[in-house]
């Protein structure tokens, strides 16, 4: 899937779109940086609250396309700018991390848990 | 053709376009201290003594009218005229240059002339300022290495590919979170130039990350040191203290110091140091309250095929 198909999910709001052809791969849920670090696969979307400005300096740093800012937190401006400056897609949603993945699985073409 | 010390056929074009380029109202000194002709001798000596110049104009409103130099106050103490006034003892057979010559013509009148300075007129033949070889000097300085910096630039991004014997620090600020994970992106941008694998530039990225993000929150500060070679990377992160209770347990996944309000941002987990260990090829860390220093190295060429596409 793409970027672009992010922004169908109606719970999403999209705060910045930096490709929208960009592929995701995969997802990954965590709110531990060093943990995303370490384990995030390239190319995903990630699924977090950490709604600053360093989250966009891991997500660069490990090649992750886009990230969903979970639980309605609210993003602050310079994560907003770094995000443009890195061309890192920005979401914002309501729901948790878990509704979210499953949003994300589906979309992936994954739900073998039954998620769909 | 004038005569200037380099052989202009041969010799490298920035060095010759930067002496046809710059014109001498660039590299003049325009804060002119002047004398009329009603000024005594020995006044003109008192200024070149206090001012330290060897040199004076000599003005009639803007109007160059004549120069008295160190020579000419050595020659009025030696005839015995020191007190009398500088109309009848100044030169007044002037070598001048014009504001908007090239410095290539001012470079050749040093040659020349063997004058210490030469005054500059403008247009309307009115006094603007005094060249110096200093001034030359100085000007030419500052424009070669500006120009070698934009040279070394676009080399390096021609290079790209090549990486050798290159040393970059980046120093580290306890607290700024702002600021963290600027050296690991640069680290990130330059393998990157050289096509290193993918793989091999997200354990670097980790491990320059990690370490950065350490000194922010744990020391009081430090430099991280980036240094290139051909095969290997060697990430230093040296930090001035307080150094590391127990570095065994530091190194155990789990363990840490951090405050409530770093957990919160979503550091301090624990992982720091084990991640780093993990994705690094060689890995070493000594710390006392002096401080900490963590050397991580990693293998650029690991067969991870990153060169065959040249």
């Amino acid at each position: 899937m793409n970027v672009e198909e992010l922004t169908t999910v109606k719970e999403f709001e999209a705060l910045y779109i930096a490709d929208k052809d960009q592929i995701i791969a995969d997802g990954y849920c965590g709110d531990l940086l060093s943990d995303v670090m370490a384990n995030a696969p390239a190319s995903c979307v990630l699924m977090t609250i950490q709604a600053h400005k360093n989250t966009i300096a891991v997500a660069s740093l490990v090649g992750i396309s886009a990230l969903v800012i979970c639980n309605g937190r609210t993003v602050a401006p310079d994560m907003l700018e770094a995000a443009r400056e890195e061309e890192i897609s920005l979401f914002t949603t309501d729901l948790n991390h878990f509704e979210a993945a499953a949003k994300v699985l589906a979309l992936l073409g994954g739900g073998d848990a039954g998620t769909r | 053709m004038q005569e200037i010390p380099i052989n202009t056929v041969t010799s490298a074009n920035v060095v010759l376009e930067l002496i046809y380029r710059l014109k001498i109202k660039d590299v003049m000194s325009t804060a002119l201290i002047t004398a009329t002709k009603e000024t005594t001798m020995r006044e003109i000596q008192q200024i070149m003594r206090q001012e330290r110049i060897t040199g004076l104009p000599i003005v009639m409103g803007k109007r160059l009218i004549g120069l008295v130099s160190m020579d000419d106050i050595i020659q009025a103490l030696d005839k015995g005229y020191i007190e009398e006034k500088a109309q009848d003892h100044m030169s007044s057979n002037l070598i001048i240059l014009e504001d908007d010559m090239p410095i290539s013509f001012a470079i050749n009148y040093f040659d020349r002339y063997r004058y210490h300075r030469f005054p500059v007129l403008n247009k309307d033949k009115e006094l603007v300022g005094m060249i110096t070889n200093r001034d030359i000097t100085n000007a030419l300085l500052i424009e070669i290495n500006r120009e070698v910096e934009e040279l070394e630039k676009r080399s390096h991004r021609v290079e790209g590919g090549i990486i050798s014997e290159e040393m970059y620090t980046y120093y580290i600020m306890q607290n700024d979170f702002e600021n963290a994970g600027h050296a690991s992106t640069e680290i990130k941008k330059r393998l990157k130039s050289a096509s290193i694998a993918p793989q091999i530039v997200r354990r670097a990225a980790i491990a320059s990350y990690e370490l950065e993000m350490n000194m922010v929150v744990h020391s009081t500060g430090g430099r991280l040191i980036a240094k290139y070679d051909a095969n290997e990377l060697t990430i230093t992160a040296a930090d001035s203290g307080p150094g590391i209770e127990d570095v065994d347990a530091a190194l155990e996944a789990g363990y840490s110091t951090a405050s409530e309000w770093i957990r919160s941002l979503g550091f301090g987990a624990g992982m720091g140091l084990p991640n780093v260990q993990s994705v690094a090829d060689a890995f070493d860390i000594t710390s006392s309250p002096k401080g900490t220093t963590v050397t991580v190295t990693i293998t650029l060429a690991s067969g991870e095929e990153n060169d065959n596409e040249r």
